[in-house]
């Protein structure tokens, strides 16, 4: 029975959640606060119950994630199934400088698969993950809306056109010294 | 209802309620599966069974689709048996084809698939996932490489351990199967039952192997090589080297092993013995005393470790002793050593098992003695299997030995271990002699036999009555675990194994145990209960020798030294 209810919960559309501004007031990992928003806790509120976590806390941590199996009485392992099938979520908490790659069609068109890689390869670590300083960390996100500026990254909000691998080398870079300074 | 269903022009009597599969296989046909789990919900996830609805025209998965009155179904039409050629190719089109190199080669679900559907050639080259074999558990070996996302382990996890530490994560062509956070097995909640290896269709999950380290000691004449083996593996064996199912193969067994090459074979269920002497004993003094009740059994590692892990809450319940593999262990590096003249490390002792997690138990710090542990290596009975071809013995043409003094003579009682409600009939008949004095009049207690999930008693013993329950199955557990916490107070002594029908259906026994060897199996360990003399532990002149030469008295103190140990709350992803 339990399984099917995990298939469901799998199959549930993967709609963005618009964030609650609400949420900001919450203090970092004050989750008692997020589950006293769903009075009935049911498993049907797992999705939110993370959903918010995720924007006050950036990303899921291991301790949160128990902390919502053990209010809704789900194991965390399912419940990490269920966050990694959607690419919302996140699993480290995001570097100082949280570098979003486009993979939106233009993007794709124009070689985003490429550019992905290349940072990947860059800053030696995966989609989703962070620097082992803390430094940078890498997310893909569908079009940001700058189509004409193909292909696309942002750094912290800042948007970089038409990057190739030597540029990306360059902004990197860029970021490191300001560190340095 | 009864109603009839067309299939291949032929029609077929059906039951409302059954799903298609059921009735063709019912009828002798039979329909290719892979995540189809017999007793489990259907998850529909691999199409392998599909079949064409010809009213439809649709091919519908036919282990989750019920049989529907004046159903027409064809089930091997080129279309059907084209897609499920196809669908094999696409899982092969990512596998690593290092069958030769593989445990599960000549026994792999995959082979067949392919043989079966005469696949000869790789159209399909897909995307290979790079994850890393998981060697983190001690007992459990995961290589994800070799996984084909078909659910089964994730399925009995949940469903029949109650464990759930594994589950899909990632999605589309980066599935795997993982723990939380996708760590190690290890820093899981996992208790090693190896329930998952039992079901997996593939090379993807197996057993944490220890032959290099055993053949090491082999043939190393410093040392003195013994080995023990679990009351259930002489009657497990038999389907394996191709003999009647069921059949009681000890003698060969003790022949082999010392063709093998091991210096003493001592049979577990004589330790089996010893523990219903010590836990016996720690019953009646609890009762008597007014000790936590009720007591529950912690001969099952499974078990011990999903206590410690998600009832905390009951750890003083648990017995204090040892499981009959690690007292056999104990006492073979104490008075074994000292009869011979050995020193504890000059001994290495291995021992048999139908289980997994016996390799962590055998591991665990609480089971050592001044650094040494009890027992050194684990072999589960496949793997013991491997290890007799591996040393050329021929189990066909071989005589029956006996089992070396001091520690191979047993009772039926000790026997019974092997079967869920063994441990709690040999527990108390030896309570039964020592609260009265004399011995019970019916040995048997038909009402705590049998693979039910769960068995209880009410036993009369002098002016006691006590209350015995019998759980087997980790989840079925939980519900008789949550009475108890919930305050129920009839019960004073529980027997809990984690494997479905105890150890002979332990996650260890050979892969593709049926419910009907189970049945051959537990119906064995009866049989010699029945034809056998010496019924009860407590008249076992080599446990009554040990006693009187070594241990003193059952619960004293050095038995407790040995013989016991304590358990805590153990922090894990739960
Ligand atoms: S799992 Fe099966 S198909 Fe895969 S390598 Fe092992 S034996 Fe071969
Ligand atoms: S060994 Fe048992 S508890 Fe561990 S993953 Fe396998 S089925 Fe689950
Ligand atoms: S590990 Fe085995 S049982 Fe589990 S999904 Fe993979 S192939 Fe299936
Ligand atoms: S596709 Fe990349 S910005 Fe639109
Ligand atoms: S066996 Fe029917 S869908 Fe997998």
């Amino acid at each position: 029975m339990q399984q099917f209810f995990f298939q469901r919960l799998k199959n549930l559309s993967n709609n963005k959640f618009s964030t609650n501004p609400e949420n900001k007031l919450f203090k970092m990992g004050d989750i008692k606060q997020i589950f006293n928003k769903y009075p009935e806790a049911g498993r049907d509120n797992l999705i939110p119950i993370l959903q918010d976590i995720q924007s006050v806390d950036g990303y899921l941590s291991k301790e949160s994630i128990i902390k919502v199996g053990a209010h809704l009485d789900i194991p965390s392992s399912k419940i990490f199934g269920v966050a990694t099938f959607y690419n919302q979520f996140r699993f480290q908490p995001n570097g100082k400088y949280h570098v979003q790659v486009c993979r939106g069609t233009a993007c794709h068109v124009l070689g985003s698969v490429t550019v992905l890689q290349e940072i990947e390869k860059q800053l030696k670590v995966k989609a989703g993950d962070t620097t082992r300083d803390g430094l940078f960390s890498i997310e893909v996100v569908a079009c940001i809306g700058a189509c004409g500026l193909a292909p696309v990254i942002a750094i912290n909000g800042e948007f970089y056109a038409k990057v190739s691998a030597a540029s990306l080398a360059e902004i990197i870079e860029s970021y490191k010294n300001k560190e340095d300074e | 209802m009864d109603f009839t269903i067309n299939v291949n022009n032929n029609e077929f009597q059906a039951t409302q309620g059954e799903t298609i599969l059921e009735v063709l296989n019912k009828n002798g046909i039979k329909v290719p599966t892979l995540c189809h789990l017999k007793n489990s919900m259907p998850t529909g996830a691999c199409r392998m069974c599909v079949v064409e609805d010809e009213q439809t025209g649709k091919l519908i998965t036919s282990c989750s689709f019920p049989a529907n009155p004046g159903m027409k179904i064809k089930t091997h039409s080129q279309r059907v048996v084209e897609s499920r050629k196809t669908i094999i190719e696409l899982l092969l089109s990512n596998h690593p084809d290092d069958c030769l190199y593989c445990v599960r080669n000549k026994n792999c679900e995959l082979q067949d698939l392919s043989e079966e559907h005469h696949v000869r050639e790789r159209r399909i080259r897909g995307y290979k996932n790079s994850e890393k074999l998981d060697l983190s558990s001690a007992s459990i070996v995961r290589d994800p490489e070799k996984c084909v996302l078909c659910g089964r382990c994730v399925v009995v996890c949940e469903e029949v351990m109650g464990v759930a530490c594994i589950d899909f994560v990632n999605r589309g062509n980066k599935s795997i199967i993982g723990t939380s956070f996708n760590q190690g097995l290890n820093t899981s909640s996992c208790i090693n039952c190896g329930q998952c290896i039992m079901v997996c269709p593939t090379g993807a999950l197996t057993e944490k192997n220890h032959f290099p380290e055993i053949q090491q000691a082999l043939n190393d004449p410093a040392k003195r090589v013994v080995i023990q083996y679990a009351p259930s593996i002489s009657v497990s064996m038999a389907e394996e080297l191709g003999m009647e199912q069921g059949k009681d193969i000890n003698g060969i067994l003790n022949a082999a092993l010392r063709k093998v090459g091991f210096n003493n074979v001592f049979d577990s269920s004589f330790s089996a013995d010893l523990t219903i002497m010590e836990e016996s004993a720690e019953l009646i003094q609890r009762i008597t005393e007014g000790g936590t009740l009720p007591m529950i059994t912690s001969c099952c590692p499974g078990w011990v470790k999903y206590a410690e892990e998600f009832y905390s809450d009951l750890i003083p319940n648990l017995s204090s002793c040892k499981s009959p593999q690690q007292m056999m262990g104990a006492v073979i590096k104490s008075y074994f050593a000292e009869q011979e003249g050995l020193k504890p490390e000059e001994i290495y002792s291995v021992a048999i098992m139908p289980c997994t997690a016996k390799k962590f138990e055998a591991q665990r710090e609480e089971m050592t003695q001044a650094g040494i542990s009890d027992v050194d290596a684990v072999l589960t009975t496949r793997e013991l299997t491997k290890f007799l071809k591996l040393y050329g013995v021929d189990m066909f043409n071989i005589k029956p030995e006996l089992t070396d003094s001091p520690m191979g003579f047993r009772s039926t009682a000790g026997k019974l271990f092997g079967a869920s409600g063994g441990v709690m009939e040999a527990a108390i008949r030896t309570a039964h002699f020592k609260l009265t004095g004399k011995e019970l009049v019916n040995f048997q207690i038909p009402q705590i036999r049998g693979l039910e999930k769960r068995k209880e008693a009410k036993m009369k013993i002098g002016d006691l009555e006590l209350g015995v329950a019998v759980v087997n199955g980790m989840a079925n557990a939980r519900e008789l675990l949550d009475e108890i916490k919930n305050g129920r107070n009839d019960i004073h002594f529980v027997e809990v194994m984690a494997c479905p029908g105890g150890c002979i259906g332990g996650g260890g026994q050979h892969i593709g145990t049926s419910h009907e060897q189970l049945k051959a199996r537990m119906k064995t360990l009866y049989k010699i209960d029945e034809n056998e003399t010496l019924k009860v532990s407590h008249k076992n002149p080599e446990i009554i020798e040990l006693y009187d030469n070594f241990l003193g008295e059952a619960g004293g103190h050095k038995s407790h030294e040995l013989l016991h140990t304590k358990y805590k709350k153990r922090e894990v992803m739960i």
